[in-house]
């Protein structure tokens, strides 16, 4: 039996005894299961923003809330039937998303996070406080979902209703993973240096993400007003939030299937330890809240993975999408750009100044690239090439001077719209993400070639852009000599493959100018003579190379035309062999005799 | 609004200030060394205000419990730690610096409880008895966490709260307390101009006390070694400055700040077991807007959260809360755009 | 005699990479060794592992007794010390705090930490000039100096220092590297860290040559200026 079809009977056992739960237990474990349900869903929104993207939240109890209040009082103020609210209430919530996430997303570091409990503290303060809202005392008497013309007013109705809706919910946001936005969102912690690269918009494909994880909240919200038929603040209250966090570590925080096992191992557990503390304590209402907090930070420092990790050794290996599984070509191969003729002018570097407060690291360097030429840029250590690769790739501003590529001036540019003009480049410090595979990452480099958005991803309606674009990433990946590894998880690979693939990457993107940031730095010996060969074997076929380098062996024999750099100045522009001879060459790289 | 109204806001949030000002110092101190937004700080002050009225009212405090157990548990889990490694020669040291110092800290209460006893005895009492909390407790949590990543630090600190706050209840039940005030009566500043002495007393202690924190600091070789683990963390294990004792010193320090803000604050507000978090938080308001690091910048935060809760109050008294919180979002803004970050710490470790 | 720092076959990961493949060097007393190579011969990555900062395969002995499970701080204590290529001063604090700081690890008292300050500020009278100047606003060769003073201040039996001459002007560095010298004189043995070869070579007894992570090359310092192969591994064989 092959693992797909083992895998659909798995999904379909899986259905069949969730259909058939209503029908086995009472209604008091039903309704466990429909809390379970509803808190999947907001799980299954945090383990794609916090959990596979890294922005943490603790407040998405809030965006429950304000769907939930908003449905509640459309319902009863306006007697709206609950399905013509559910727009209502997710628009409501989406435009808070966007708001919030338009002021706080651009937060670096821990302040995102810090944020989000002043939003999850003040909103369900907001609830308790406002008249129109009932105050502490809620809302209550609000319509029970009906389905053709039938309420459905029991737990066992609700149960369908909330458990189809976790299963849409959780399909579409496994082929939302599997899609091109969806390898921008694995990315993401790679930091927005590697999505602008990519030529991808890191802020825009966060605020996206926000949004749609709170649309899912809200989503639970709506569903948890219309089945509880009441609601007031304590549900959405930080606390609760932090308990959606709980849930998704406890899942495993990468992992769709880990928003289902966590709801339900801390559901389930509270249940239990409601039933059992009442036995030895009288206390057990508190005592509940410590154990809980007790148990969450016993897993923190010991199972950060959560559970899924647990048992990960036992699943079935991750299923590859449809599109990156096939290996038949697609019809047609992405758009290519029209190369520049051989010999014109690519990249000019005119009179360019850096200074960081007073310090001048670059001090008017100026040189050409043309297209069809491989230039080494080289220098000692702190002779400013880092920062010149800085300021060309735009991740720096410069202070004064003026690049130019493709003729037109790029100075003031950043460093995604330089990208998406086809200057492609690669990080010192390896930017891969570890737990993508080869193929995904090479993938991410053609992100700028791509149409589709979350929504058509989401629904898997992008096979055929996906299939010409891992055409594309295969493509690229045997050029790098890797055909057979794509599956692979990317940070198993050796530094020296790593660097390939980073080159392949950069390759996806269809580059007129491709620019590598020390590219030997680290390597053995065999992974140098590799990477020149590679390198090498680029130029023959007509891609345009510059090199930031400190190795001067590796780049000796290697490029057409050497600058070199010393102490922020041009010290030398011309053939290898010659600077090799050049005296003042020689004293910048072994020092002065004297 | 009036004049009269205006001034008596201020004093009000003046008071309320002198509050977030030992608390943000807290807070700053603890982030500045172990990196750990230390969210539980109200709790600690609960704890402070609540044993406080125990002992005014002669009744036992249960705080002596909560110490001991804290204790055990962090004794049994340094003992089994050493034990694992073979390391037998460092479990009498464990024993005596996880249990007995906290012990210790239990004797006089213990002792003394339950009799009438002098205001400042109280005092002294249940400063005793709150400062082994935060040691044990960030030993227990924080300490096989040190080295993760500031997030899963704050994680950790929030779930501590609940934590702690858990604790309170089943430690000191659902009641409400408020202590006695430690001065009576009212001084005329200038004419027309009445201030409770109580006021008076909490905004001089506060600058005391911030004084005594800025000296300490300043001047003897183990606060520059605190300083210097918050400048420079690499630069302070080159130099020999060992992370674990200067947290424990941390952990230390913020005990006594929160239970001097438990104590100031007791006889002007009633305290819950769960009003710490709002105290906390609007401290941690005022910590941000000193950018985490900065003592004086947290000092200027605290008089704007003191001023702003004060004035919020008059306008709306039940959406004051909703309106400090609110600032903290503008504070964090201006904070992140002013505090460069590379790309390289954009890079966080899958948690 | 056994050497007072020896390093058998360590193996050093920098993050998930393996950058240090087995290297062995030994420091007698009393000797200055250094250690050249390009940039990303895993240089730094050695010290930092010998120092504690970067676990690491392998054996590290101090004085005979296995160091390489120790924390940076027990190692600290024995007297070992490393000036890092990054200095890693306090840069918010004063010079004189700093200098403080350094003794931090001694638990002496103030009169014996004031006679040692007085030793420093006798090496580097610029450090005296400034020593109410905040450390980040020291030009680079003063921060160099402070980071040596800071290190000296714990009166270390071997002292790592890595790259002092980094992005100093020649002037400087010869007056760095002459203060290095200096220090031998009073006992301190020194493994010494650099890209500028010939600089280092002049300085030292005893050098090696790293290269990708591994020793290519090793030998008295001054048969090692002549050799062609180091020239090489700096700019490339023909």
């Amino acid at each position: 039996m092959t693992s797909t079809l083992k895998r659909r009977l798995g999904l379909l056992v899986v259905m069949a005894a969730l259909a058939s739960v209503p029908l086995l237990f009472g209604s008091f474990t039903v309704s466990l299961f429909n809390d379970i349900g509803m808190a999947t869903l907001v799980v299954l929104g945090l383990v794609l923003l916090s959990g596979v993207a890294g922005i943490t939240s603790f407040g998405h109890a809030a965006f429950v809330g304000i769907a939930a209040y908003a449905t509640a009082w459309l319902n009863t103020q306006f007697a709206l039937s609950p399905w013509l609210a559910l727009p209502c209430a997710l628009a409501v919530t989406a435009l808070c998303a966007v708001l919030i996430g338009a002021l706080t997303l651009r937060l670096g570091g821990h302040y995102l996070p810090l944020s989000t409990i002043a939003w999850g503290l003040s909103v369900p303060l907001l609830f308790g406080n406002l008249t129109m809202l009932g105050r502490h005392s809620g809302i209550s008497d609000i319509a029970p979902l009906s389905v053709a013309g039938r309420d459905l007013m029991s737990a066992e109705a609700a149960f369908y209703v909330v458990w189809i809706m976790v299963g849409l919910v959780g399909l579409f946001c496994h082929h939302l993973l599997n899609s091109r936005m969806g390898r921008a969102i694995r990315a993401v912690r790679g930091g927005d240096v590697l999505l602008s690269s990519v030529g991808a918009n890191s802020f825009h494909v966060r605020l996206m993400l926000f949004v749609f994880s709170a649309v899912l909240a809200a989503l639970s919200g709506w569903l948890y007003a219309h089945v509880n038929r009441f609601v007031s603040p304590a549900p959405f209250s930080l606390h609760a939030g932090i308990d959606y966090m709980f849930m998704m570590v406890v899942g495993g925080m990468g992992q769709l299937v880990g928003a289902v096992a966590g709801a339900t191992i801390v559901l389930a557990l509270k249940n239990v330890l409601q039933d059992v503390l009442p036995l030895v304590s009288q206390h057990a209402a508190q005592i509940q809240a410590v154990v809980f907090a007790a148990l969450f930070i016993l897993l923190l420092q010991n199972a950060r993975g959560g559970v899924l990790s647990l048992v990960s050794r036992v699943l079935p290996r991750r299923p590859v999408s449809p599109a990156a599984a096939s290996t038949e070509p697609a019809s047609e191969p992405l758009e290519r750009r029209t190369m520049p003729t051989k010999g014109a002018a690519l990249l000019s570097v005119d009179a360019v100044v850096k200074r960081f407060k007073g310090l001048v690291a670059v001090n008017e360097v100026g040189f050409e690239v043309r297209a069809g030429e491989m230039v080494g840029l080289i220098g000692p250590n702190g002779a400013g090439k880092s920062t010149m690769f800085n300021l060309i790739t735009g991740t720096l501003g410069l202070t004064a001077g003026r690049v130019e590529f493709l003729g037109e001036d790029i100075t003031r540019r950043s460093q995604r719209e330089i990208a998406l003009m086809g200057m492609g480049r690669t990080f010192q410090h390896v930017k891969l993400r570890p737990n993508m595979s080869v193929l995904d990452n090479v993938a991410l480099g053609a992100h700028a070639r791509g149409r589709c958005g979350m929504l058509r991803g989401g629904l898997a309606l992008d096979r055929e852009e996906e299939r010409r674009i891992y055409d594309e990433a295969r493509r690229q990946i045997a050029r790098i000599g890797l055909t057979g590894q794509e599956l692979e998880a990317a940070g198993s690979m050796p530094l020296g493959t790593q660097r390939l693939i980073e080159i392949a990457r950069a390759l996806a993107s269809d580059p007129l100018l491709l620019i590598l940031d020390e590219p030997a730095a680290g390597l053995r010996k065999p992974e140098k003579t590799a990477l020149a060969e590679l390198l090498r074997r680029l130029r023959e076929e007509g891609v345009t190379i510059m090199i930031v380098e400190h190795d001067m062996d590796f780049v000796m024999k290697l490029v057409d035309r050497l600058v070199v750099m010393n102490f922020g100045t041009k010290l030398f522009d011309g053939a290898p062999q010659e600077a090799r001879a050049d005296k003042g060459v020689r004293a910048a790289y072994l020092g002065d005799a004297a | 609004m009036t004049w009269d109204i205006a001034l008596i806001l201020s004093v009000d949030g003046v008071a309320g200030a002198a509050i977030y000002l030992l608390a943000g110092l807290g807070l700053v101190l603890v982030f500045s060394v172990t990196r750990v937004i230390f969210v539980p700080f109200g709790d600690i002050a609960v704890f402070s205000a609540l044993t406080l009225a125990y002992l005014e009212a002669g009744r036992w405090p249960p705080t002596i419990a909560l110490v001991a157990v804290l204790a055990a548990i962090t004794a049994v889990k340094e003992v089994v730690a050493h034990l694992r490694h073979g390391r037998v020669a460092k479990v009498p040291a464990a024993l005596g610096t996880w249990l007995g110092l906290p012990l210790l800290a239990c004797v006089p209460a213990q002792l003394l409880a339950g009799q009438e006893l002098p205001p400042l005895v109280d005092i002294a009492l249940t400063l005793a008895l709150v400062l082994p909390i935060v040691p044990l407790m960030a030993r227990l949590v924080f300490h096989p966490i040190a080295h993760a990543s500031t997030l899963v630090l704050l994680i950790a600190s929030l779930v501590m709260h609940f934590l702690m706050s858990g604790l309170g209840l089943l430690f000191f039940g659902p009641e409400g307390f408020r202590t006695q005030p430690l001065m009576r009566g009212a001084v005329e500043l200038a004419p027309g101009f009445l201030v409770s002495a109580q006021v008076l007393l909490m905004v001089g202690a506060a600058a005391v006390l911030a004084g005594l924190f800025f000296l300490a600091f300043e001047r003897t070789l183990v606060g520059k070694a605190l300083r210097a683990t918050a400048v420079n963390r690499t630069g302070a294990q080159l130099v020999g400055i060992r992370p674990a004792s200067t947290a424990a010193l941390t952990y230390c320090a913020v005990s006594l700040l929160a239970g001097f803000v438990g104590i100031l604050i007791a006889p002007s507000t009633t305290m819950y077991y769960d009003s710490g978090l709002i105290i906390g938080l609007k401290a941690f308001v005022a910590a941000i807007i000193g950018g985490l690091s900065s003592y004086p910048l947290t000092a200027l935060g605290a008089l704007a959260v003191g001023m702003l809760e004060s004035f919020a109050s008059f306008w709306d008294g039940a959406l004051k809360d909703v309106i400090v919180f609110s600032l903290l979002i503008p504070a964090l803004m201006i904070r992140s755009h002013f505090s460069h970050h590379s790309d390289d710490d954009v890079e966080e470790e899958e948690v | 005699m056994t050497a007072l720092l020896a390093i058998e076959d360590l193996h050093v990961c920098y993050g998930k990479v393996e950058a240090v493949h087995g290297v062995s060097l030994h420091l007698d007393a009393g000797q200055i060794v250094s250690v050249i190579g390009p940039n990303g011969a895993g240089k730094s990555t050695l010290l930092s592992a010998a120092i504690g900062l970067l676990p690491s395969q392998g054996r590290i002995l101090f004085d005979g007794q296995e160091i390489g499970r120790l924390g940076v701080e027990d190692r600290v204590e024995r007297g070992l010390c490393l000036v890092p290529e990054t200095r890693e001063l306090f840069g918010e604090m004063s010079v004189l705090d700093n200098l403080q700081l350094g003794a931090y690890v001694r638990r002496e008292s103030k009169a014996d930490r004031r006679r040692q300050l007085e030793l420093v500020y006798a090496r580097f009278p610029r450090l005296a000039e400034r020593r109410t100047q905040r450390a980040e606003t020291l030009s680079g060769g003063e921060r160099q100096m402070l980071a040596l003073g800071r290190a000296l201040m714990s009166r270390p039996r071997v002292l790592m220092l890595d790259e002092p001459s980094l992005g100093l002007a020649p002037l400087i560095v010869d007056e760095i590297l002459a203060i290095v010298r200096g220090l031998r004189e009073d006992g301190v043995s020194i493994l010494l860290v650099e890209q500028n070869a010939l600089a280092a070579l002049e300085s030292s007894d005893y050098g090696y040559v790293l290269e990708s992570g591994e020793v290519a090359v090793e030998g008295r310092s001054d048969v090692l200026k002549s050799d062609e192969r180091v020239f090489e591994s700096y700019l490339g064989g023909v």
